[in-house]
């Protein structure tokens, strides 16, 4: 996407500069109607945004989280500033700040806020989704690798905003099994 | 009458009163085209010291310079004041300052109405002002989304200031845009017909529309908003059936156009300089005409993707991803019509073109960066993140800023009548250009390494020091660029070194006048056969002055001026316009004690304030028009027409017809907002709903259709002659039915506090209540006007703007009604 940027970039640069230079661009007002405006203003854009937009859905219509059997369910609960998670597979154990995962397998999280709208990011496991009041917005993650990443809550909600963040930790299946047995807290 | 002797006596009857009083009393469009435009560039200059100081807080981390709470008022002021006290002001003030010289007209549809515009504005930004010096300026972000925003995690009065102030600021954007409307459709030369209008006329007719269904919207929004906060009234608060998305719909759909408001303008400075600057007319004027129309009716479908992360299905998502998209090509379209027109002329590198380079190449990446982010998953990511900053940044400071700026050494020559004298603009654009780039392209950067926006602070170990470092640097770089651009505007003012007339050798009408312009623009007005004018004629200055146009001898000390028939062009009515006048200014200031009054829950004062300003409404209106039938004026050149009061058709017809249209606007809003509450909110439904009575219903509709229809009866009586006052006596009673059922509706609106249902049929029967007391008013005072002998079968203006109002209510009534009442019986 940025080097097909870079490429539009640099033709409307160029189409800038050589006017400066040479005087031999398409002669008689209805050629250049046709040349630029109906060839470089209407049907390039068109089919520039066209492929763009069918990249777009496609990759968007991957990122749709499936029913698949072996998902699992987790709350994420924003407050001002705070996020306590909550799980399925073991009701009553919550935990603040920091969400565990199973590594290798959907997590769907339900996102929710007690106060004022927030949003629910780890950047390199998924998108960013918010966390809107009255409502529950799901959001489907996964890690490939057991280990630490970080998340952020971006939407703007005052005072504490920037120490607004957390962590998630992704378990191989054992530490999974521990973590829902409760024996690591 | 020889020239000068012209220009003398045309200079009494237009002069505004001398010296610094004059500002107070002025109504003339080039002093407050002038006003407009110094006091939003002193909002610039105050939104970029805020910008500097964003910029000293980022630039190292761990930054003490400005807690949170002190960081979040600077930058929500500095997106509040850039977008609404600087951006929208600056076009108002172009268009005002430039409309009637480019028509080839004498001035503004409504000058009156154009100074109380103004006034609004400077009072409503020093409210923002005064807030911010005294600490407690908003600080929700400039859109100010609720919960955040509302009473209970907002308590403080900071939140009142931007819902107020900015209201009242609107109050000038809705006056301006319905001003150039109706100047840009009437108040042309005659023969200039639609397709024969400069560019910019049409750009500022397409933008002013665009303000007129664009900020209503934003206009209720913040109504429902402050109603929650100051009474409780639940509109956003999802336990009690409102809805915090409600608010994030009404503010984008606001707020998405309002891009596009900003940059048509820009675009339409383009489309007048570049092609001067290339020695050839702009190429495919009918494209770029329809690309800019079709960019406005797209603007208004998209504002859904500045809500992408809020959980919207995803065929919502798809739809709105596409659309967006599109927009990229009306924009595509114009930009390579001024690459042809360049093309196809000589261009040149004076100083106008240097800043339209510089919007080319800014502008292009923020639209690249656009279609990027229109792309769903990849907004996901870069939502809220410094990249969408610096993508904002490049979109309103390419696409405005550097446009404007070509703007500004345009038609600087015309402001002052001199030349530039010190070349500092050069030097100072270089520094712009280089600032600019350097402080955005690295927020790019930090922004795709994880930078949310709106953070105070940032930790060493987040790796962002370098990168904020050099982005800082940048900014104060651009800073220093923009205080050499007033440097070099001061010294110019100040350097007596005079201009030829038309510097530029351009072709349109306001290079057709001595410069500084005269109080009255042209001596006589020019019949128009082609888009450049002065290319066609380049004598048609001098013949203007002798007085060989239309209007060309002053008479009575008469304002006059014509206007013209939409389409064609052909003059249809004789026009006298008020004179100076404080009752703009006053009028004003008792709007801002109203407005002020609900700031500070001062409420005993807000009945006097709106007593107020009827009495100076009334006294407005009544100022105006004659106890005698004007004869068909003789304009010159064998032409003559009717004076404007005896029209049915009247310029305060049209200005009350598009006044009316974005008043509709804010009432579909308002119906669009109770259907959404109702269907898409959780709370729902009401614990009780509204007892629907048919009595009520039945004596509602009945005054609808009684004020409507005997209004109607009354106008086309008082066309043949007859006595007027009898049905005029019935359209009251009319009015008052309807007043009648609304106000019922309010008092038995089920416990509005409770639940947002409630909360909005007493919005609701408010709104109804109000057009229909108004209404009942203007019904008063045109009996008032019959009886004065201000009125007769050939004096019928004043009936026919009373009729718009009058349907008004009586439509909005009859729908407010059986909405209301039907919620009450489906349950
Ligand atoms: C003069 C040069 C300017 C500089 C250096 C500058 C800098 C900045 C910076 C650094 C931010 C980010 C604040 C944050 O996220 O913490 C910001 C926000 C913003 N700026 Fe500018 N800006 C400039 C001019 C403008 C102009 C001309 C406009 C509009 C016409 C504008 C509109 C905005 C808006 C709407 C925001 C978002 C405010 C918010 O998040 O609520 N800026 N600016
Ligand atoms: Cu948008
Ligand atoms: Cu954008």
């Amino acid at each position: 996407m940025l080097s097909g940027a870079g490429v539009i970039f640099a033709l409307v640069m160029v189409l800038l500069v050589l006017p400066y230079r040479a005087q031999n661009g398409p002669k008689g007002e209805t050629r250049q109607i046709r040349v630029w405006i109906v060839g470089l203003g209407l049907a390039f854009p068109m089919t520039v945004l066209a492929a763009l937009l069918g990249y777009g859905l496609f990759v968007g219509e991957q990122l749709l989280p499936r029913d698949l059997p072996d998902v699992v369910r987790v709350g994420a609960e924003g407050r001002q500033w705070a996020w306590t998670f909550t799980y399925e597979d073991a009701p009553g154990t919550t935990t603040q700040d920091v969400l565990h995962i199973p590594a290798g397998r959907p997590v769907d999280v339900a996102i929710t806020t007690a106060d004022v709208i927030h949003s629910f990011w780890v950047p390199r496991l998924a998108g960013k989704l918010d966390a809107v009041p009255g409502r529950a917005n799901i959001l489907r993650i996964e890690a490939d690798a057991p280990g630490v990443y970080q998340g952020l809550s971006a939407e703007f909600s005052g005072a504490g905003y920037d120490r607004f963040t957390f962590s998630v930790t992704a378990h191989d299946a054992a530490g999974w099994q521990a973590f829902l047995r409760g024996d690591e807290r | 009458m020889k020239a000068l002797e012209r220009h003398r006596k045309l200079t009494t009857i237009w002069a505004s009163e001398p010296g610094f009083r004059g500002w107070f009393s002025t109504v003339n469009h080039t002093d407050l085209g002038r006003m407009f435009l110094t006091t939003a560039f002193f909002f610039f200059i105050v939104g970029g010291l805020l910008a500097m100081l964003i910029r000293a807080q980022l630039a190292t981390p761990h930054s003490a310079f400005a807690g949170a709470e002190i960081y979040n008022q600077i930058f929500t002021m500095h997106g509040t004041i850039m977008m609404f006290l600087f951006a929208i002001p600056t076009f108002e003030g172009l268009a005002i300052y430039l409309l009637p010289k480019i028509l080839g007209s004498r001035d503004l549809a409504f000058p009156r109405l154009t100074a109380y515009g103004y006034w609004c504005y400077v009072f409503g930004g020093s409210m923002l002002l005064v807030a911010m010096v005294l600490g407690i300026a908003p600080e929700g972000g400039w859109f100010m989304y609720p919960p955040l925003s509302g009473p209970i995690h907002s308590p403080g009065i900071n939140t009142d200031f931007w819902l107020i102030g900015i209201t009242f600021v609107e109050i000038s954007a809705i006056a301006a845009a319905v001003e150039i409307t109706v100047s840009v459709l009437k108040y042309r030369a005659p023969g200039m017909s639609l397709d024969k209008m400069p560019i910019f006329a049409w750009y500022a007719l397409i933008t002013a529309l665009m303000i007129l269904t664009g900020f209503p919207p934003l206009i209720l929004g913040s109504v429902l908003l402050e109603l929650e906060r100051a009474f409780g009234l639940p509109f956003f608060q999802v336990d009690l059936g409102g809805d915090s998305l409600l608010w994030q719909h009404l503010f984008w759909l606001f707020g998405h156009p309002e891009v596009y408001i900003i940059f048509l303008p820009a675009a339409g400075v383009i489309s007048t300089v570049l092609p001067v600057m290339c020695r050839t007319p702009l190429l495919g004027y009918g494209w770029v005409v329809a690309a800019a129309v079709s960019l406005a009716f797209l603007s208004f479908g998209l504002w859904v993707h500045h809500m992408f992360t809020t959980g919207i299905p995803h065929m919502g998502l798809a739809f709105f991803s596409a659309a967006s998209t599109l927009v990229a090509v009306p924009t595509g379209i114009q930009i390579f019509a001024w690459i042809g027109t360049m093309w196809k002329g000589k261009p040149d590198l004076r100083l106008p073109m240097l800043h339209i380079l510089g919007f080319f190449c800014t502008f292009v990446i923020g639209g690249l960066t656009g279609v990027m982010v229109a792309v769903v998953p990849f907004d996901w990511q870069a939502h809220d993140t410094a990249f969408i900053t610096a993508h904002l940044h490049y979109v309103l400071f390419g696409g405005f800023v550097f446009p404007i700026f070509a703007g500004l050494y345009y038609w600087l020559p015309h402001f002052t009548g001199r030349q530039r004298f010190f070349r500092l603009g050069e030097f100072a654009f270089a520094l712009i250009f280089v600032g600019f780039h350097v402080t955005f392209l690295a927020m790019h950067w930090v922004g795709l390494l994880g930078q949310r926006r709106r953070i105070p602070t940032y930790a060493p170990e987040d790796g962002w020091t370098t990168i904020n470092l050099i982005s800082s640097v940048g900014s104060f770089v651009l800073a220093i660029g923009i205080a050499m651009v007033l440097l070099d505007v001061i010294l110019h003012g100040l350097t007596f070194y005079r201009g030829p007339r038309n510097p530029w050798n351009a072709g349109t009408l306001e290079w057709a006048m001595t410069t500084p312009p005269p109080a009255y623009n042209f001596a006589s007005l020019p019949h128009v056969t082609g888009r450049e004018p002065l290319h066609d004629d380049p004598e048609l200055p001098a013949r203007l002055a002798r007085g060989e146009g239309y209007l060309g001898t002053p008479k009575h000390d008469w304002r006059e001026t014509l206007t013209v028939d939409i389409a064609s062009g052909r003059p249809d009515m004789h026009v006298i316009y008020p004179g100076n006048t404080r009752l703009p200014i006053v009028m004003s200031a008792v709007t801002g004690l109203f407005f002020l009054s609900l700031l500070l829950k001062f409420y005993w004062t807000v009945p006097v304030a709106v007593a107020g300003v009827i009495c100076l409404a009334w006294r407005w209106v009544w100022k105006q028009g004659r106890k005698d039938d004007l004869e068909p004026m003789s304009l010159g050149r064998g032409l003559k027409v009717a004076n404007a009061a005896m029209s049915r058709r009247s310029p305060g017809w049209w200005g009350t017809a598009f006044l009316l249209t974005a008043n509709a606007t804010f009432f579909g809003s308002l119906l669009f907002g109770f259907a959404f509450l109702w269907t898409v909110a959780p709370g729902w439904p009401p614990p009780a709903w509204l007892a629907a009575s048919p009595f009520e219903l039945g004596a509602g509709l009945a005054g609808a259709v009684l004020s409507s229809g005997a209004m109607r009866h009354t106008m086309r009586t008082n066309r043949k002659g007859g006595k007027p006052v009898l049905g005029l006596i019935l359209t009251l009673a009319g009015a008052l039915a309807i007043a009648f059922a609304c106000a019922a509706l309010m008092t038995r609106a089920p416990a509005p506090v409770e639940h947002a249902y409630g909360a909005t049929l007493l919005v609701l029967g408010g709104y109804g209540l109000f057009h229909a007391c108004l209404a009942a008013l203007m019904v008063v005072f045109l009996i008032a006007r019959v009886r004065g002998g201000y009125t007769s079968s050939g004096r019928q203006a004043e009936f026919s703007i009373v009729t718009l109002w009058v349907d008004y209510a009586a439509v909005i009534g009859v729908l407010i009604l059986l909405v209301a009442h039907a919620s009450g019986f489906s349950s």
